[in-house]
């Protein structure tokens, strides 16, 4: 029995001597975690990588996507004949629905002075898919970009949409500086 | 071919010039149109990042105190409900600790990720808490301990043999995990979190499919994801023996009833071990010797072989795989595109680029994966020491790193009953 005893208090230091390590282990550890500055990310879309592969509308936890098409206004040339707004091959240039790129009419065209032409995005429709912006990045300047938007997003740990993304288009940016602006440059 | 040469005449005009040259000039308006401004809703607030931080702390002191002081098991199924509500679907399933493991190995690997904040408290703090209380984050606080904890409904013991082996699982998950958001390449964990398509109400098929055969599962085998994958259960299996408290089932003399151990669906309690007999005794001592002799051996051949296999394991990472797949259709040894090596030839980007890089990161690979194996052999080798090591239990008692603090054992033990309810406790055979 005394033999017993001995072992248990053997094991006791053992355990409050190991206790006391973990709790000087978990001091450093909150103060390296401290000390790396308090910088929170969020997911955005790289818009030089991004190649409208589709995947953001069907990848992303949220249906919607909370990936959604931004119109940078001033990279826009405002055409007439915008090729994010017109599929390529149309009846006519009415603006019908049968003419227009967006499978759910999210892209909305309002005159502003001849002969220049608005485009906004209907966010509620948009679902992300990024044909508008396969059009406007081939043919016109660009200003139509995919980003993740922050009022929809759930910040997941690995994102869906980065895990899936072919380009790697997905990167985590400062949530104070949550949105990738696109620079005034030319877009092949 | 042409388009491309375009491209680098475009590039050099906007490299000389300070304004760019768009296809169509952005027009000078007349009217005095203005440009609307860019519509950017900001993230959550971080403010929130402070709620969910103090709703973890309380969650936390409140399943210790239930468990270690109240000894209910009532109290400790109401939190573990309001932890899935709010863990699980409010939150949606992050931030857990259990996927912080990757971002901390993250920012340790790669260069230009810093750890949150709010995710490396995530980390630590169940931790510490593991620390003095034991596995009281599993107990009342988890959310995916939580949506198995509601589905269980008639436990079977599962034998030693299936137990021992099965329960080593989550030390090499965490290490896999670790390696391979250390390395950039994915956060395994999160990729396949069971649970967080129910959170999230959507996911991949496979995924949703895996999660209801958890959870039908879970019917009968307690709580399987905690016990057989959890990486982040590994860690508190390893701290929650050193607790200051644990649980203690009777709450003054064991009457040996063995009510305990099968109200626990968890295995986690140990019954009290016979008189053994000297001869046994050296036995083990010789076999306990000659495993401390081999397990430098053990993990230098896991090491060796985590080398060998590093190629293999490198594929993991998209950068690699694509390299890989670019490679292929370049030699024309495999036909067509797929989705990522598509994207790389429309990003037109240089294929030496590609290939260096994927050279990079497979040489970060082999010494990663090395350890690995050694991590592996090393798991192995001191689990077959445990196993050679005898204790000497007087009465029944909760092993400390696989209880989950469940409660079940209080309300199953009789001493336990006749102290709460102020009963004699000669009645039942445990006084003095």
């Amino acid at each position: 029995m005394s033999d017993l005893s001995e072992k248990k208090t053997r094991r006791e230091f053992l355990r409050d001597g190991l206790r006391a390590a973990g709790l000087l282990a978990f001091g450093g550890a909150l103060g390296g975690v401290l000390s790396q500055g308090q910088e929170e990310t969020v997911w955005q879309i790289d818009p030089e990588k991004c190649t409208q592969c589709g995947k953001c509308a069907t990848e992303c936890v949220l249906t919607p996507s909370a990936v959604k098409c931004v119109h940078q206004y001033a990279l826009c040339g405002y055409c007439d004949l915008c090729f994010g707004f017109y599929k390529d091959q149309r009846v006519d240039d009415s603006t019908g629905a049968e003419n227009q790129r967006c499978p759910t009419g999210a892209l909305e065209r309002s005159f502003v002075e001849e002969p220049y032409y608005q485009y906004v995005v209907n966010e509620p429709r948009c679902i992300g898919c990024g044909i508008c912006v396969q059009g406007c990045q081939a043919y016109g300047n660009g200003s139509l970009y995919l980003q993740v938007r922050h009022d929809r997003c759930l910040n997941c740990n690995e994102c869906r949409i980065a895990a899936a993304c072919p380009a790697q288009a997905f990167v985590r940016v400062p949530a104070a500086k949550p949105y990738i602006l696109k620079t005034k440059k030319a877009y092949g | 071919m042409m388009k491309r040469w375009l491209l680098v005449i475009l590039g050099a005009v906007v490299a000389t010039a300070t304004w760019g040259a768009e296809n169509f000039p952005p027009p000078e308006f007349t009217g005095g149109y203005q440009f609307p401004p860019m519509n950017v809703p900001p993230p959550r607030a971080a403010v929130f990042a402070y709620l969910d931080m103090a709703v973890l702390v309380a969650a936390l002191g409140l399943a210790s105190y239930f468990a270690l002081r109240l000894r209910s098991r009532r109290h400790l199924f109401w939190l573990t409900l309001f932890s899935l509500g709010y863990f699980g679907f409010y939150r949606r399933g992050c931030v857990c600790p259990v996927g912080a493991i990757q971002n901390t190995a993250m920012a340790l690997g790669v260069p230009g990720y810093t750890l949150p904040f709010v995710v490396g408290f995530f980390l630590l703090v169940p931790l510490l808490f593991a620390l003095f209380a034991g596995r009281t984050f599993c107990a009342g606080v988890c959310p995916l301990g939580a949506a198995q904890e509601v589905v269980l409904l008639r436990p079977v013991r599962v034998p030693a043999w299936l137990e021992q082996p099965l329960s080593l699982i989550p030390f090499f998950y965490l290490g896999l995990a670790v390696l391979l958001a250390y390395l950039g390449s994915g956060f395994l964990i999160c990729r396949y979190d069971p649970f967080v398509a129910f959170f999230r109400l959507g996911g991949t098929t496979g995924i949703v499919i895996f999660g209801v055969a958890l959870l039908g599962l879970g019917t009968v085998v307690g709580r399987p994801y905690c016990r057989y994958l959890c990486p982040y259960g590994a860690l508190l299996r390893l701290i929650a023996p050193l607790s200051k408290w644990q649980v203690k089932i009777t709450p003054t003399e064991c009457i040996k009833c063995h009510l305990c151990a099968d109200a626990c669906p968890y295995g986690a309690i140990k019954p009290p071990t016979p008189e053994e007999e000297p001869v046994r005794r050296r036995e083990g001592k010789t076999r306990l010797g000659l495993l401390l002799l081999a397990l430098p051996a053990m993990i230098a051949l896991g090491a060796g072989l985590g080398w060998r296999v590093s190629g293999l394991l490198a594929r993991v990472d998209p950068t690699v795989s694509l390299a890989e797949r670019v490679w292929l259709q370049q030699q024309g040894l495999a036909l067509g595109t797929t989705a990522a090596s598509e994207a790389f030839y429309k990003q037109g980007r240089a294929y030496e680029e590609l290939y260096a890089q994927a050279a990079g990161i497979r040489q970060r690979f082999a010494p990663a994966t090395a350890a690995l194996g050694g991590w592996v052999a090393l798991v192995l080798g001191v689990r077959l020491i445990g196993l050679s090591l005898r204790r000497h239990r007087l009465e029944y008692e909760a092993d400390p790193a696989a209880c989950l603090a469940c409660g079940r054992c209080y309300a199953a033990c009789p001493v336990e009953h006749a102290r709460v309810q102020g009963l004699p406790l000669e009645l039942i055979g445990a006084g003095p």
